[in-house]
């Protein structure tokens, strides 16, 4: 039969696939969650055996282990409510008509495209320097002392240019929900102040339900595993989160066992997040 | 109806977009400008443009860090990877788009899943089997690990795209006794073309600014751009108008590529659920 030969081809046709992402995921999560049961050290050969759950304990009872909760979250907060609050205010404004549109959304969603490690070298040195910095500039101009923004507010700063990065995400996606909002409702707009104000409220908000949940999960996700931003401004020490802390723990203490056992509870965090946004794209996915 | 603005209206608009739009792209201007200025002028602060413009700052960069070859190492490892992409991909999604079985959308979810892995689930036993087979800063290794970073998503939008083409052709094309070969070329190749050239430009994009793993596994001899600027994190005396200029031709190929995928960014990002 046509239909069956059809259906077997397809099969074949996606096994490649499934089984490359298959040994992607679960070789090395089997291999993490075997290692962060191991008493295992690059720089100590003799230490081996089971560890029981003390790489857990050893990794959340660790001094630095609060603060990188704390900053892992902090981060991913700050840089949602700020990202989503002016990708919002963007977004609207984009939709607005006036001159030379194309050329201010190229303006706008250009950030997105710079990779982590040049914004975060360029916002520390040209943009926040204490000294020669352009901020430090401004600040003296209006006769403010000029802030050490590394050195003072290091999780801010890191917040800052991850929000700069972010920013042109989510105003992107909900400036690409506001305008399959069909041209007619549009006409709204053009009301007077009451009645645009409730148009926003019942009509625009609820639309734009769907698309702010999608931009803070995925967002979410990303912003847990920030880490470029982080390391290159060297201020792990101050501002790390949980990423940078496995890394540490692994790669420059060489703990492997520990740093496995970091990475599982960051596993976990994770899949808090993303079963909530595989439902939602579930749910919006035909077949 | 067309839309009625008023003039003044319009005009407010545009002073208010425009500005914010310089604002939001002041610090890449900033740094195009600063690359052209003499170190000295870099850190003169008031002054928006050099005093006299100098192109020395990319040939330094070249010499001091061979920015060449970094270049040609994302050149290979983007573009590699997205290809290695599609060569998996394309079969899979055309697959699940045309002949759907009732395990196609768990199968695609659970591709979804994968995805949204974090790094450091993976980053300790993918680091020590490169260590063990010497395959830390080798171009074949890295380009694997990112070629399945990025497997996901060009399986997800190659399927968004490929869902939108219409069965009824295909059906026709089979009644008219094309098998699955002609039916793929002839077919459906001319009008998947557009989807997937749009995948593989995001996905280079993304592969080009990955910056987890390729800080972790590369050092010099096969590393990116990304670990090239990386290298300017420590300052060293008076390196602003360097630092820029490295910068700069670290992103300019991109950013120009990202301008023209930015349509493709909504729905690739998404995964469909934003349209």
């Amino acid at each position: 039969m046509a239909t069956r030969h059809s259906q077997g081809i397809a099969r074949l046709a996606v096994a490649p696939a499934v089984i490359v992402l298959f040994l992607w995921m679960i070789v090395p999560l089997v291999m993490t969650i075997y290692f962060s049961f191991l008493r295992y050290n690059l720089l100590n050969p003799d230490m081996d055996g089971w560890a029981g759950f003390s790489n857990f304990y050893y990794f959340i009872t660790d001094e630095s282990f609060p603060g990188a909760v704390f900053n892992t979250l902090a981060l991913v907060a700050t840089v949602i409510v700020a990202s989503v609050a002016g990708g919002l205010g963007l977004a609207l404004l984009l939709d607005q008509p006036f001159w030379g549109r194309g050329i201010v959304r190229l303006l706008v969603i250009s950030p997105f495209f710079i990779m982590p490690t040049v914004s975060a070298l360029v916002w520390k040195n040209l943009l926040m320097n204490p000294i020669y910095g352009l901020f430090a500039f401004l600040q003296q101009l209006v006769g403010i002392t000029p802030l050490d923004w590394f050195a003072k507010v290091p999780l801010l700063s890191v917040a800052i240019i991850a929000s700069w990065q972010w920013l042109p995400f989510s105003a992107l996606i909900i400036l690409t929900a506001l305008q399959s909002l069909d041209e007619e409702q549009k006409d709204a707009s053009a009301m007077d102040g009451a009645r645009a104000l409730s148009y926003f409220r019942y009509i625009v908000l609820p639309h734009l339900a769907r698309p702010i949940t999608v931009v803070i999960l995925i967002e979410t996700i990303f912003l847990l595993n920030i880490f470029a931003e982080i390391y290159v401004t060297s201020v792990g020490g101050l501002a790390g989160n949980l990423t940078y802390l496995v890394y540490f723990q692994g790669l420059l203490n060489f703990d492997i066992g520990e740093a496995s056992a970091g990475g599982l509870i960051a596993v976990v965090l994770a899949n808090l997040v993303s079963i909530f946004l595989v439902r939602i794209i579930g749910r919006n996915l035909e077949i | 109806m067309a839309r009625q603005t008023s003039p003044q209206r319009k005009l407010i608009v545009t002073l208010i977009a425009w500005t914010i739009g310089i604002l939001m792209f002041w610090p890449i201007l900033w740094t195009i400008l600063t690359s052209f200025k003499t170190e000295q002028d870099a850190v003169l602060m008031p002054q928006l443009f050099s005093t006299g413009w100098t192109f020395e700052n990319f040939g330094i960069v070249q010499e001091r860090s061979d920015y060449l070859r970094f270049a040609m190492n994302s050149i290979i490892l983007a573009f590699g990877s997205t290809l290695l992409g599609l060569v998996f991909a394309i079969p899979a999604a055309w697959s699940m788009a045309f002949s759907p079985s009732k395990r196609t959308k768990d199968t695609l979810l659970w591709m979804l899943s994968t995805k949204m892995m974090p790094p450091v689930g993976a980053l300790l036993p993918i680091y020590l089997i490169f260590k063990d087979y010497h395959w830390i800063d080798q171009h074949i290794p890295v380009l694997v690990i990112m070629f399945m970073l990025n497997l996901p998503l060009v399986i997800w939008m190659l399927f968004t795209y490929f869902k939108e083409i219409p069965v009824d052709i295909l059906e026709a094309s089979r009644m008219d006794g094309a098998g699955v070969w002609q039916e793929l070329t002839r077919v459906l190749a001319p009008m998947a073309l557009p989807g997937i050239a749009s995948t593989f430009l995001l996905n280079v994009i993304l592969a080009w600014n990955e910056a987890f793993w390729t800080l972790k596994l590369t050092d010099v001899h096969a590393a990116p751009l990304t670990v090239f600027i990386a290298s300017y994190s420590s300052p060293e005396g008076l390196f602003w108008a360097k630092l820029s200029a490295a910068s700069t031709m670290a992103i300019a190929p991109i950013l120009i590529l990202g301008w023209f995928s930015q349509k493709q960014l909504v729905r690739g990002l998404t995964f469909g659920a934003v349209k």
